[in-house]
C-alpha cells in the first residue's frame, strides 16, 4: 500500500488560499491580526524551506560532525526557549545551564539509547533518524521542564514563610522544600500525561498522521508512534525530575538556609 | 546561655552580646535597622559571619537542624504548609494547658489555619517552637497583634519558660515590654548594638 502521493506548488498556493481568507476576515472585522497573520506566515515558509534544504544536505552528506553540530544548536535553542518561558529565573549561568542540562541529559541520551538499541539504523547517528527523533524528544522535554521551574520559582517565592518555618523547626532544606517541589514535578508531567490520555481519540498525533499520509500501514504508523510516546515520556520525566532537583540545591545551601537572592526579579509585574 | 561573638551579616555588626541562662535581652531600634535580620543571622537562616555558642553546641561544630532545635526562633510573620493546625505539631497531648494559659480556646488545634487571626496564629506559632525544648528563644515582636491583657498572659508563659533556664531574645517597639521582661536592654542602630541602661 505504498501509495505516496507528491504535492505540488501549485497545491500548495491553493492551501494558502485559506489563511489568505482568514487575512481578509481579519480586516473586515478589524481585528488587527492581518500583519501577525503575514509575518507568522512568511516565518514559517521560510523557516520550513530552509530546514528541508538543510535536511536534504545533511541526510547525503552523512557527516556525524554536523549531525553533532546541528544536535547541539537544537539543544542550545529549546535551553533558551525554557529560560524565555520562566517568570523568575536562577540568576547568572544556572538559569540557562540548570534546564539545558538537564534536558540535553534526558532528552539526547534517551535518543542515542533508542536509536542505538530500538530503531537501530546503520550507523546509528544517521541524521535521517537521529534529527526528528531528537527534535520531537526536546520539544516536549522543553514544555516540561519549562512549566516546572517556572512553578517552583514561583511557589518558592509565594510560600517563602512556610518553608523558612520548617527549616526553623529543624527541617533540612529537601523535607522543608518537598510540597513545593511535588507542586512543580506535578506541574512539569501534566502535558505528557494530558496529551498520552487523549491521543488517538481527541487527536491523532501529527507523526503518526504524517506517516499515514505518506503510505505507511497504520499498525506500522501506530508502533512508530508508540515508541515515540514512550521515548518522550521518559525523557520528559526525568529532565523535569533533574531540573527540578537541581533548580531546589541551587536555590538552599548546605546550611539548609533559602537562597531566594539567586532568583531573578518577575519579567513583568502583574 | 547564648553567647554571640563577632556577628556580621551586611550592614550588621560586629556584634557581640551573651545571654545568660533564665534570661532576657530586649533588643529594640527603629525600623529597618536590622533586627529580623540579627535574629535570622543568629539562627543561621542568612549567610553571615561570627560564632554563637550555647551551653551544649557550637554553632560552626553542629549541623543547623541540631542548631536550631536548641535555638529557636519565633519568626514576625509565621508560617504554616499544611490545612489544619494539628497537622504543624509532632505533639499536642500536653498542649491544652498551655493554649488556656495564653488566652487560646481549647479547640485551636482543631481548627484551620486559613480561619485563624493573626493574633491566634503568632501565638501558636510560640507553642510549636516550644515543642523542640530548646535552650535559646528568638522572638520577633511575639506580641505585636495582640490586646494589653493578651500580651501579660504570653509574657507570663515567657516567665515560666526562663524560670526553668531558658534564655529569650526578644525583638520588641514596646519600651515597657523591654522593662518588664528584660534583664538587659539593647539598642540597634547604625549596625551596633548599644546598652540602654535602666
Amino acid at each position: 500500500m505504498n501509495s505516496y502521493i507528491s504535492l505540488t506548488y501549485f497545491d500548495l498556493a491553493l492551501a494558502a488560499i485559506f489563511l489568505v481568507i482568514n487575512g481578509a476576515l481579519s480586516i473586515w472585522l478589524q481585528l488587527g491580526l492581518e500583519r501577525k497573520l503575514l509575518i507568522a506566515s512568511l516565518r514559517m515558509i521560510v523557516q520550513l524551506v530552509l530546514v528541508g534544504v538543510l535536511l536534504k544536505s545533511l541526510f547525503s552528506i552523512l557527516s556525524p560532525w554536523l549531525t553533532i553540530l546541528v544536535a547541539l544548536f537544537m539543544v542550545g535553542f529549546a535551553g533558551r526557549e525554557v529560560w524565555a518561558r520562566q517568570d523568575r529565573r536562577l540568576s547568572g549561568v544556572w538559569g540557562f545551564g540548570i534546564g539545558t542540562s538537564a534536558m540535553a541529559f534526558a532528552g539526547a541520551g534517551i535518543t542515542v539509547i533508542a536509536l542505538t538499541t530500538m530503531i537501530g539504523p546503520d550507523p546509528w547517528w544517521t541524521p535521517r533518524f537521529a534529527l526528528p527523533l531528537l527534535g520531537m524528544v526536546l520539544g516536549n522535554t522543553m514544555t516540561g521542564i519549562s512549566l516546572a521551574l517556572d512553578t517552583l520559582h514561583t511557589s518558592v517565592i509565594r510560600e517563602r514563610p512556610a518553608i523558612e518555618a520548617r527549616l526553623l523547626l529543624g527541617s533540612d532544606r529537601w523535607s522543608a522544600l518537598r510540597p513545593v517541589m511535588r507542586r512543580a514535578l506535578r506541574s512539569g508531567f501534566m502535558p505528557i500525561i494530558n496529551s498520552m490520555a487523549a491521543t488517538g481519540i481527541v487527536s491523532l498525533p501529527g507523526m503518526m498522521t504524517g506517516q499515514i499520509l505518506s503510505g505507511v500501514d497504520p499498525n506500522e504508523a501506530v508502533k512508530y508512534q508508540l515508541l515515540v510516546m514512550f521515548l518522550i515520556g521518559g525523557a520528559t520525566g526525568l529532565g523535569v525530575l533533574l531540573a527540578t532537583l537541581a533548580s531546589v540545591w541551587r536555590l538552599t545551601d548546605d546550611r539548609d538556609r533559602l537562597r531566594l537572592e539567586r532568583l531573578t526579579a518577575p519579567k513583568s509585574n502583574a | 546561655m547564648l553567647k554571640v561573638t563577632n556577628l556580621t551579616r551586611l550592614h550588621i555588626g560586629p556584634v557581640d552580646f551573651v545571654v545568660a541562662n533564665g534570661e532576657c535581652v530586649a533588643i529594640t531600634g527603629p525600623s529597618g535597622s536590622g533586627k529580623s535580620v540579627l535574629l535570622r543571622s543568629i539562627v543561621d537562616l542568612d549567610p553571615n559571619s561570627g560564632e554563637i555558642q550555647t551551653d551544649t553546641l557550637t554553632r560552626s561544630k553542629c549541623s543547623p537542624i541540631q542548631w536550631r532545635k536548641a535555638v529557636a526562633m519565633l519568626p514576625a510573620e509565621s508560617g504554616w504548609w499544611a490545612d489544619h493546625v494539628e497537622t504543624h505539631f509532632h505533639n499536642t497531648e500536653d498542649l491544652p494547658p498551655l493554649l488556656e494559659q495564653i488566652a487560646l480556646h481549647p479547640d485551636a488545634l482543631q481548627w484551620e489555619v486559613a480561619h485563624l487571626s493573626t493574633g491566634e496564629k503568632h501565638r501558636l506559632a510560640l507553642l510549636r517552637c516550644l515543642e523542640s525544648k530548646p535552650e535559646v528563644l528568638l522572638l520577633d515582636e511575639p506580641t505585636a497583634a495582640l490586646d494589653h491583657a493578651t500580651t501579660l498572659q504570653v509574657e507570663a508563659l515567657l516567665g515560666s519558660i526562663m524560670a526553668k533556664g531558658t534564655s529569650i531574645v526578644i525583638v520588641t517597639h514596646d519600651p515597657d515590654q523591654a522593662t518588664r521582661l528584660a534583664n538587659h536592654h539593647l539598642h540597634l542602630e547604625n549596625g551596633q548594638l548599644k546598652e540602654v541602661s535602666k
